[in-house]
């Protein structure tokens, strides 16, 4: 049981996040643009994450919280 | 007391406890002093790896509040100026010794005033000034190492004390204040420092970057005010002789000196003459020049370069009277024989 | 459940200015990190350089002074003789500390000073558009390289962890990267371990962090990462130059 949290606002769209994620249940949004003119990062199925905290480690942007 | 120990000492009894210098003639002493006294005041004396590594030092130790100086000689000031812009653009204290000797380029070792416009326009690059005080004499060494510390505070800008050598070299008997200043008194009342947040405030930046036009417009504007009270407030003169006076000759440190001699001279040959001492060449003493241009028919600026502070006469006096010079170079210093019959010809004129 | 990873409280609220991608960020994430672990934000003064990061003032939450290029370590040295109990770090790129600030950085080293430096090595000037830097490698393409670094003309990068653990006062060298998740984890802990070796009054502690310039290295922020591994890694070589216990 793990939760992410974004600040959707801050994230560039590097994908530096989507590139680590052991699950591969992170994507840049192709519908969706910030406040910045970013795609942002979405989790695709926010179920399978373990928490690992790998994205959030990659993040150059402090953009995710993660609880577990 | 030599000047240069004279400065040194005085430094320490103003509550300065950080020297950073790089070695160069003929300047020595103020080190050779400091590394001696520090250690045992727990102070700091470091020998810097460079000149341009001694100024930043002491724009890191000012930043924190304390009283931070360095000294050092004309070659080691167009190496120090890269940080007294950014101690300039930071608003930031600090003093500054320049006990010049002969340039440009390696120059010579014996003294000069040739950094007369380097160090009055504001030594670096950008739009500043800084505090420039020239001492005549040893105990003016000590009294003015003082004031420079306090009119660098109170304007929050870098000050500093434009010697020749002469005067660094020189020994003489000296006065010096018996009232020292502690230390920890010295970082008091200074918000802007930056000695850690201790989680108590928003953290305190140091900075001199400003990369919206009308910040770094609006800043460079408030300083400038602050520059003005400095010309209003704090010019220091000396007069001699001036009340009758039809020549009035201008100078500073050792050839001020020399010109006293020459005027009492002259006048026994029958010239009125006087002198303005500036005390202080950033701010300019304009006001008495303009005064004494009522009076006189004639200035004569004596100095150790190829006449740097003659246009600064004539600025000041708005070229409404003749202003010639007698000046010697890479070393030399006219005789005060030379000076009266610079004199004496420009009466006779 | 509980918040197991968030920003550090040694960072600010400031948005970074730095570039999709660029591991600034990343590191500056780090530095905040172990000014949290240790418990010293409130007596920490950072120093920024001039470069991309020269508004790491704005980033780190304790008192920041901006130097002159290159002039960091001298500013360190003046903070850390005014105020020895205090904690002072200098954050530099590879322009600033191993072209024009080099004798500063090396003297800073030789000193022993008691002051812990985190040098960014991306092996190119982002800020100015992307120059060749003292550690550009050769055959690199930049602006003032466009035929690809020449060791001829252009002499060899350097490498300054190896050329400061040749000084004897140093007391703690180590080079990390920041391109992968477990490479990140390290360089975490050396950045803490620098900061603690501070603290505990042991001396000159220099971390170099292998990082990346996407913009101007011409490349996304994932190949960013392989080229730091095929190409950066190699030349520079992570690990540990000094640790004095």
């Amino acid at each position: 049981m793990a939760k992410l949290t974004f600040k959707e606002d801050v994230c560039k769209g590097c994908g530096l996040c989507v590139s680590v994620c052991p699950k591969k249940i992170l994507a840049l949004s192709k519908t969706k643009l910030n406040k910045k003119g970013h795609s942002p990062v979405e989790l695709t199925k926010p179920e399978e994450c373990v928490g690992c905290a790998s994205c959030a480690l990659m993040c150059p942007d402090c953009v995710i919280t993660v609880e577990r | 007391m030599k000047g240069n120990e004279a400065i040194a000492e005085a430094a320490i009894r103003a509550g300065c406890r950080h020297y950073f210098g790089y070695p160069i003639t003929p300047q020595t002493e103020i080190a050779a002093y400091m590394a001696k006294r520090m250690p045992k005041i727990g102070g700091t004396f470091l020998q810097a790896e460079s000149e341009i590594a001694a100024i930043n030092m002491v724009y890191g130790c000012a930043s924190t509040g304390r009283r931070a100086m360095t000294s050092s000689s004309s070659p080691g000031l167009s190496l120090k100026a890269e940080g007294i812009s950014y101690l300039a653009g930071a608003d930031l204290p600090a003093l500054i010794v320049n006990v010049q000797r002969g340039g440009p380029g390696l120059g010579g070792i014996q003294p000069s005033q040739s950094d007369y416009f380097f160090m009055t326009r504001g030594p670096g690059h950008g739009d500043f000034r800084i505090i420039v005080l020239a001492p005549a004499s040893v105990q003016e060494m000590a009294d003015m190492t003082r004031l420079a510390f306090e009119l660098g505070e109170k304007y929050r800008m870098p000050a500093m004390l434009l010697a020749d050598g002469t005067m660094g070299q020189m020994m003489e008997p000296v006065e010096l204040p018996e009232a020292e200043i502690d230390p920890a008194d010295v970082v008091k009342g200074k918000p802007w420092a930056v000695t850690g947040t201790q989680m108590k405030r928003v953290h305190n930046i140091v900075n001199s970057l400003y990369l919206k036009p009308d910040e770094l417009e609006r800043t460079n504007i408030e300083r400038f005010e602050r520059y003005a009270k400095v010309e209003k407030d704090e010019c220091l003169w000396e007069e001699y002789m001036m009340d009758d006076a039809e020549i009035c000759v201008v100078s500073c440190g050792i050839t001020a000196r020399v010109s006293k001699n020459a005027i009492v001279e002259a006048r026994k040959r029958g010239v009125k003459v006087g002198m303005i001492r500036p005390k202080t060449l950033y701010p300019f003493p304009k006001a008495p020049l303009m005064a004494a241009a009522e009076k006189v028919k004639a200035f004569l600026a004596v100095e150790l370069n190829m006449g740097q502070m003659k246009e600064d006469v004539e600025l000041a006096v708005r070229c409404s009277r003749p202003v010639a010079t007698c000046n010697r170079v890479g070393g030399m210093i006219p005789s005060a024989d030379e000076v009266t019959e610079a004199i004496v010809a420009l009466a006779q004129k | 459940m509980a918040i197991v990873f968030d920003k550090p409280k040694a960072l600010t609220d400031a948005h970074l200015h730095y570039c999709p991608g660029c591991t600034h960020g990343i590191v500056h994430r780090l530095v905040a990190e172990a000014i949290d672990a240790l418990g010293i934000e409130g007596r920490t003064i950072g120093i920024a350089p001039v470069g991309c990061s020269v508004m790491a003032y704005d980033y780190f939450a304790c008192d920041m002074i901006e130097a002159a290029h290159g002039r960091a370590p001298a500013v360190a040295t003046g903070v850390k003789r005014s105020m020895p109990e205090n904690v002072v770090f200098t954050y530099q790129g590879d322009g600033d500390l191993a072209s024009i600030g080099l004798c500063e950085t090396v003297s800073c080293a030789c000193r022993g000073e008691n002051v812990t430096i985190i040098f960014i090595n991306n092996a190119i000037y982002g800020m100015t558009g992307g120059q060749m830097a003292p550690t550009s490698l050769v055959g690199q393409v930049t602006q003032t390289s466009p035929y690809g670094r020449d060791a001829k003309t252009q002499g060899m990068p350097i490498r300054i962890c190896e050329l400061l653990a040749s000084l004897d006062a140093p007391a703690y060298i180590e080079r990390v990267a920041v391109n992968s998740v477990a490479n990140v984890r390290k360089a975490g802990k050396a950045i803490l371990k620098a900061f603690r070796t501070q603290v505990e009054g042991k001396g000159f502690s220099l971390v170099e962090v292998v990082s990346t310039c996407p913009t101007n290295w011409g490349l996304t922020p994932q190949k960013a990462c392989q080229w730091v591994d095929e190409k950066m890694i190699p030349f520079y070589p992570l690990g540990c130059f000094r640790d004095r216990e």
